[in-house]
């Protein structure tokens, strides 16, 4: 299972090597490694009807309690099943689709990281595994929305993306972690049975909040759902495999995942079936006025994704189920409907659907296939749809809470408009008069017919024989529910309430389809809006942010290294003075400092004038001498204190110093002077105020008792266990051998920075 | 004494400081070689200072009879000393290749000009 999980990842990793194989033959192949994985799946099938779920596990970190732990239940398979069969399909159809890009080999390297991350998201059961998945999702899609990377505005969709889901996804990761500390496992399966614990703690309302936050960014929910019909941009194998069965779907998934733990409170419910509404009915609307194929196809997406979250938010058995067939119901023929867009687009060179029409004379297969999903996606008896939506109408019906019959009104509308969608995509293009532009088309190779068309199938043999899924349906329900019921699908309920609603909704589709046409008015009165759609505010924040972290990057970052030295010591200043001023007033001890001999006032004397000397002279032979000056002072304070060997170390590097400065000095520039007084008037003070606060602190540290242990132990044992008698150069040889040796080290690497440097020359054209 | 050093120790800071917000790239040095003596210094005073007495076993015993002055700020001091040496020499020496390829000893002329200033 788990090979079959990382088969994506290692046909990326495989796709670096073999790069240029892939983009001449061998592309047409991949399609074999979704296909084995989609056989391992089906073969999974009779364990999961048996009512057994299958688990593995492998240990990562286990210290963390983060292991590669997987589990197969109902649910995951459906969704397994989609990603690997539809997979199949989208590996197949991007080999003809996108025959001849430069990039081949990456696109499929993307495609196949971006399996992995699917099938491992639905997979797991450690909580954490699933976060990773997630953000990999995010990750991996970017890179597929952005594919035409020479595209600008791929380019900017496909940051949009990853903005909006990678910030939802970083909400999630609060919330996940939340959850695992209050239910004290990383497990999933676990977390149901601390399911009351966690609805009754404090923190329930944000740990929603955050797992909502996830849920809704990946699942294009209203306000976030913008970056979805964006994220068109991408190649048309890509919407279709991301925009059906997959990436959106994730959400739903965390959602029905999560439901057995964190659902079924009114929050919960409220909070979905609100969302979910507006979404499906924002979407559904919106989708009227599009008339790129491609643009229809998006705002129907959201509008589904609207009702899974909605169905989910009813809660009831009957939402669940519908939930559960809808899913495969909307994967199946919206992902049809998007490569029947593509291969439509690929030989017409256009998705405009007031240019296209009569399409059905040249490109049969296609049309099969688009009628097909139409009718499908409009809910017509004796297609799968016509499945999925009645049972939307049993869920809302049956409803307990709010008003069922709003409800029901509510999805009505929505199923009306994504019929019409539907219908406009997968019928409109074939039907009416072939124009003069198009009547030379030819149909494109069977890669590019085959699986939309064996997609299409698949609709009609659920629609025929519902009876076939409702085994794998009754289980996908019972793991979102949490409790075990039987299900069983039938085609024809008899002339019920439900059934008068579905031909309600035929009957509006229908009149929707024939009736209405999108006209130029009604899209340039629509632009007027898009001021207040939050893609609009998102990108105006945005603007602002980049224009704020520019201007502030600039003030900061200014390019002056004076400037970045006086903000830090200013800083250190501020917050040092802070801390001493509300610290312990400070005290001199008088009575235990040490006398002053006229030897050390005489020492300190020099060496303050030949700082001060240092600092002010023009000269620059001057400055070393006074520093040389200074570091033999130090020097000379060092033997008074007891110190002999700091004495010679320090006189030997001095004069070194000295040396080396006088080597490179005499070629260099008198000094500048560059400021004026009053810079240097402010440097001064800044700087006196620096070395106030180092006296400060020095005072203070001296006041407080100090205990030594390290000393007594260093004199007590230096010639007992070190056969030494000097104990600076005991510790410095044998105690502390190593950090001698590694200094020694240090030095032999500036030596041979040193030498080189000096060997480097200068070449004339380097010179500016 | 403690009173003096720490009057030095903090000149040293201050004048280091003051030198480090100078645009010469030779001052900047000479800045940074005053702070690390300053806190040479610093470790050392802090160590506790005892006038006189190297920590060193007379010949003859083999353990110390009297006062004597902490081992260990010095063992530190004196592998920062070292260090320091290590630094200000690859300094240098960078500092006279700067000169070479640019004929300047202003920091500003390191500095990539802007985007917008071309």
């Amino acid at each position: 299972m788990i090979l079959t999980i990382f088969s994506g990842l290692i046909l990326a990793l495989f796709c670096v090597p073999f790069g240029r194989q892939i983009n001449k033959k061998l592309s047409n192949f991949l399609f074999l490694i979704p296909l084995s994985g989609f056989i391992y799946f089906l073969l999974q099938l009779p364990l999961i009807l048996a009512g057994q779920t299958k688990t593995v596990r492998y240990e990562w970190v286990p210290t963390f309690g983060i292991n590669l732990d997987f589990y197969l239940d109902g649910l995951s398979l459906l969704f397994s099943l989609l990603i690997t069969g539809i997979g199949t399909l989208i590996f197949l159809y991007a080999a003809a689709y996108l025959k001849g890009k430069q990039y081949l080999s990456r696109f499929y390297g993307y495609l196949g990281l971006f399996m992995t991350a699917m099938l491992g998201l639905v997979s797991s059961n450690n909580i954490i595994l699933l976060f990773v998945f997630w953000e990999l999702t995010s990750i991996s899609s970017f890179f597929l929305i952005g594919f035409d990377n020479e595209n600008e505005e791929a380019q900017k969709s496909a940051l949009t993306a990853l903005t909006i889901t990678g910030g939802g996804g970083l909400l999630l990761l609060g919330g996940v972690i939340l959850m695992s500390n209050i239910a004290e496992t990383y497990s999933i399966k676990a977390m149901v049975f601390s399911a009351e614990e966690l609805k009754n703690h404090s923190w329930y309302g944000f740990i929603l909040l955050s797992i909502f936050a996830g849920a809704f960014t990946k699942s294009a929910q209203f306000p976030f759902h913008f970056w979805l019909p964006n994220a068109m941009k991408a190649p048309t194998p890509v919407s279709a495999y991301l925009h059906s069965a997959t990436m959106v779907k994730a959400g739903i998934y965390l959602l029905a995942r999560f439901t057995p733990i964190l659902g079924n409170t009114s929050l919960w419910n409220y909070s979905l079936m609100f969302v979910g509404g507006i979404t499906m009915l924002y979407a559904a609307f919106h989708s009227l006025f599009r008339v790129d194929m491609k643009g229809i196809l998006a705002y129907s997406t959201i509008s589904a994704l609207g009702i899974l979250v909605f169905l989910l938010g009813i809660g009831t058995k009957d939402a669940y189920i519908a939930a559960s067939v809808f899913i495969l119901v909307h994967a199946l023929y919206k992902a049809t409907l998007f490569l029947v867009t593509g291969t439509v687009d690929y030989a017409t060179g256009t998705r405009d659907i007031r240019a296209l029409a009569g399409l059905r004379k040249v490109l049969l297969p296609v049309a099969i296939a688009g009628i097909i999903a139409a009718l499908s996606s409009a809910g017509v008896p004796l297609f799968y749809g016509f499945i999925g939506k009645d049972l939307i109408y049993e869920a809302t019906t049956h409803s307990f809470s709010l008003d069922s019959t709003f409800l029901t009104v509510a999805a009505i509308l929505t199923n009306i408009f994504i019929g019409y969608s539907g219908l406009l995509v997968g019928i409109k293009p074939f039907t009416g008069k072939l124009s003069e532009e198009h009547s030379t088309v030819r149909l494109p190779g069977w890669k590019l017919w085959l699986p939309p068309f064996i997609l299409a199938f698949c609709c009609i043999i659920f629609g025929c024989f519902p009876g076939r899924t409702s085994g794998l349906m009754s289980y996908v329900a019972s793991a979102i529910a949490g409790k075990h019921f039987n299900l069983d699908l039938k085609l024809w309920h008899g002339v019920n309430t439900v059934f008068l609603l579905s031909m309600i909704t035929l009957t509006g589709t229908a009149f929707i389809y024939f009736s209405r046409r999108v006209t130029n008015r009604e899209l340039i009165i629509l632009s007027t809006f898009n001021k207040l759609a939050p893609a609009y505010l998102v990108k105006k924040v945005t603007d602002g942010l980049l224009a704020f972290a520019k201007k502030f990057t600039n003030t900061m970052h200014n390019g002056y290294l004076r400037n970045y030295t006086m903000t830090i010591v200013l800083f250190m200043v501020g917050i040092l003075s802070f801390k001493l001023l509300n610290g312990t007033p400070l005290t001199i001890d008088w009575y235990h400092l040490s006398p002053v001999s006229f030897y050390e006032v005489t020492v300190a004397i020099l060496m303050l004038g030949a700082i001060f000397l240092s600092a002010i002279t023009k000269s620059r032979l001057t400055a070393l001498v006074a520093l040389s000056v200074v570091g033999y002072a130090i020097c000379i304070l060092y033997v008074m204190y007891g110190a002999p060997d700091l004495a010679m170390t320090q006189f030997a590097i001095d004069t070194l110093t000295v040396v080396l400065f006088v080597l490179v000095l005499f070629k260099l520039p008198p000094f500048l002077n560059f400021t004026n007084t009053k810079i240097k008037l402010r440097d001064g003070l800044i700087s006196s105020a620096f070395g106030g606060i180092i006296g400060w602190i020095a005072l203070t540290v001296l006041n407080e008792s100090v205990n030594k242990e390290v000393s007594p132990y260093y004199a007590e044992n230096v010639y007992k266990l070190a056969k030494g008698k000097n104990v600076v150069n005991v510790i410095l040889v044998d105690f502390r051998g190593f950090d001698t040796m590694f200094e020694i080290i240090v030095l032999a690497m500036a030596s041979i920075g040193v030498y080189s440097l000096l060997k480097v020359k200068v070449k004339k054209s380097e010179r500016e | 004494m403690e009173l003096l050093l720490v009057i030095m120790i903090a000149i040293l800071y201050a004048s280091g400081i003051f030198m480090l917000l100078r645009r010469s790239m030779v001052r900047l040095l000479m800045g940074i070689i005053l702070i690390g003596n300053g806190a040479n210094l610093l470790i050392f005073l802090l160590g506790g200072i005892t006038p006189g007495k190297p920590p060193v076993i007379a010949e003859t015993k083999s353990v110390f009879t009297e006062a004597y002055a902490d081992p260990v700020p010095q063992a530190l001091i004196l592998t920062a000393i070292v260090i320091s040496f290590g630094i200000q020499s690859f300094a240098i020496v960078l500092l006279r290749q700067v000169y070479r390829l640019l004929e300047s000893d202003d920091l500003d002329d390191l500095n990539t000009p802007l985007e917008e200033d071309i």
